[in-house]
């Protein structure tokens, strides 16, 4: 009897637990939604995405320059690291490098996914100034770029090291040459994974503020070259937040933020799900 | 003894995973044109044996080979590493667990029609793939679904799906590795009837450890005991006479 209650006890307390924890997480979520939209309401517009800053007064006029200078910097910014990260990635694998070697690569990819983004910014910030470059929408793409080849490299290799060996017995086995059985079997195997990874990193590239800070600058003007300083998103939000009666429109700044990083979300689940139909378990 | 061709014949082959000494100076002749099975408790070395036939070893690297295997007379192991593909299509595998690839039934079918550029024209690709989902009894289930995933299919309709894409290279000899021990008996059972079916056109070589498996479908049999070929011949001899004490104390079930 004794037994049984505090086994019946020890669910609840557990249940308790559990239901207290998703709790702070789907809170957090509904209140910052709820705080971004109340506080910016008043400056939630069309103008915001249709408009660049009026000139003189940061205040008027829209972030077009924002949300062009984050597509500006992210996209390319993904596209190199998932260049570099498959090439990385793909020499990790044991057909082409030795297993200790690979696995000391994966810890410094790991510590690097660790390293703040401010020190990405400082460390590019450094070799600007070194090459007698000004703050550019090149440099925060560079800037970006590292701070997201160990998110998608990691994910890279990941998902092509899960591949079942059985797998690429099966390819071999049907007269697959190496070429075939990586581009035709293990790529669509290792994609959901691959794609995961890719839009993780973009999203990550998309939100961070202190890689760009000092790398990409800041402007009210959308950029017309790769050497135009240009505003993103986060620094956006940064500068209207430090202006006098900025908050507003920082806040419906941060609130089209949210927008962007959870289409990015969603997309990412609705093609995961479209390719991991045919993965093979 | 053999009434009919040699289809693969080892010789000498010995085969390490690094120190450790798998296959002991395996010399072997596998009819054409008939079912052989590789009986033998579990990590004799069945699997081991199988995959050196094609080649399949030498994806690990820390496979050591040596000896000879012939088929069809020549030695696999003279042709350079960009032939190996062409070995591979001579043999089908089927494995324990059926690996389809990760695309729709119907590709899988067509995977190795495209890569070995058989059928090209969508009509000849169609009609091709009908042909060998009939083959393996798969068409009337398959057929309103060929462009679902074949991960959707159950595990014995997988098999078969592997039976079928294996078949479509056109190979001479299919290779299988338990290929029922993953399976419901039903399903089993219809995988045996196919090998019964194949064996008149190809070449089988089947690994099992279930002797019963081996005495109904067997021509042929190699025993095999800590990598060495104890025993080999056709199945009525090897069954009903063995000679080894070994093979006795394997076929009468006192190891396993
Ligand atoms: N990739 C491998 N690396 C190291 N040892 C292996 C590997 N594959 C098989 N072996 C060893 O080789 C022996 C024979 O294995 P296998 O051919 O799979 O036996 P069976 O199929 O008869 O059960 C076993 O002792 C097994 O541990
Ligand atoms: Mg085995």
């Amino acid at each position: 009897m004794d037994v049984l209650n505090r086994r019946t006890v020890e669910e609840k307390i557990f249940k308790l637990f559990m239901i207290v924890s998703i709790c702070i997480v789907i809170g957090s979520l509904v209140i910052i939604f709820g705080l971004v939209i109340i506080n910016g309401a008043s400056s939630i517009s069309i103008e915001m995405i249709t408009q660049t800053p009026t000139p003189g007064n940061a205040l008027g006029g829209g972030i077009l320059n924002a949300i062009i200078g984050s597509l500006l910097l992210a996209l390319p910014a993904t596209g190199l690291a998932c260049i570099i990260g498959i090439g990385i990635a793909l020499y990790l694998q044991k057909e082409f490098s030795h297993p200790g070697f690979a696995n000391f690569i994966r810890f410094t990819l790991d510590v690097l996914w660790g390293i703040p983004s401010i020190v990405y910014g400082i460390f590019c910030l450094m070799i600007m100034i070194a090459l007698g470059m000004g703050s550019s929408l090149l440099v925060g793409i560079f800037a970006l770029t590292l701070l997201e080849i160990p998110i998608i490299t990691r994910y890279m290799d990941e998902a092509i090291k899960m591949v079942p060996i059985g797998l690429k017995e099966s390819a071999f086995s049907l007269g697959s040459t190496k070429f075939e059985t990586a581009i035709r079997i293990v790529r669509r195997q290792a994609f959901p994974g691959i794609l995961a990874g890719i839009l993780l990193g973009l999203g990550r590239g998309i939100g961070d503020a202190a890689s760009i800070l000092f790398t990409a600058g800041f402007s009210n003007r959308i950029p017309t070259s790769l050497f135009d300083s240009t505003a993103a998103l986060p620094t956006m939000i940064f500068n209207l937040y430090s202006l006098p009666s900025g908050q507003p429109k920082a806040y419906a700044a941060a609130f089209i933020l949210l927008v962007v990083v959870l289409l990015i979300s969603i997309i990412s689940r609705v093609l995961s799900k479209r390719f991991m139909k045919h993965v093979i378990r | 003894m053999l009434s009919s061709t040699i289809q693969i014949e080892t010789k000498n082959l010995n085969v390490y995973f690094d120190k450790h000494y798998v296959l002991k100076d395996v010399n072997i002749k596998i009819p054409a044109k008939q079912l052989t099975a590789i009986i033998g408790p579990s990590g004799c070395g069945k699997t081991t044996l199988l995959k050196s036939f094609n080649r399949l070893l030498e994806i690990h690297d820390e496979v050591k080979i040596s000896g000879n295997i012939f088929v069809d007379g020549q030695d696999i192991f003279d042709s350079k590493g960009d032939e190996i593909p062409d070995i591979r299509k001579k043999m089908g595998l089927i494995s324990q667990k059926p690996y389809p690839l990760p695309m729709s039934i119907y590709e899988n079918v067509a995977y190795g029609l495209k890569i070995h550029r058989k059928k090209t024209k969508k009509g000849e690709l169609d009609a091709a793939i009908q042909h060998y989902l009939q083959e393996v009894g798969l068409w009337n289930e398959v057929k309103d679904r060929l462009h679902d995933p074949a991960s959707r299919l159950s595990v014995g309709q997988q098999q078969r799906l592997c039976l079928a894409r294996a078949i479509a290279v056109e190979p001479e000899v299919i290779l299988c590795d338990e290929p029922t021990s993953a399976l419901d008996p039903i399903a089993a059972q219809q995988i045996e009837k196919l090998l019964l079916k194949l064996k008149q056109n190809y070449t089988v070589v089947l690994v099992t450890h279930t002797l019963r498996q081996a005495k109904r479908l067997a021509d042929y049999v190699i025993f095999l005991y800590f990598g060495m070929v104890i025993e080999q011949g056709p199945a009525e001899d090897v069954f009903n006479n063995p000679k080894n004490p070994a093979t006795i104390a394997y076929i009468k079930g006192d190891i396993s």
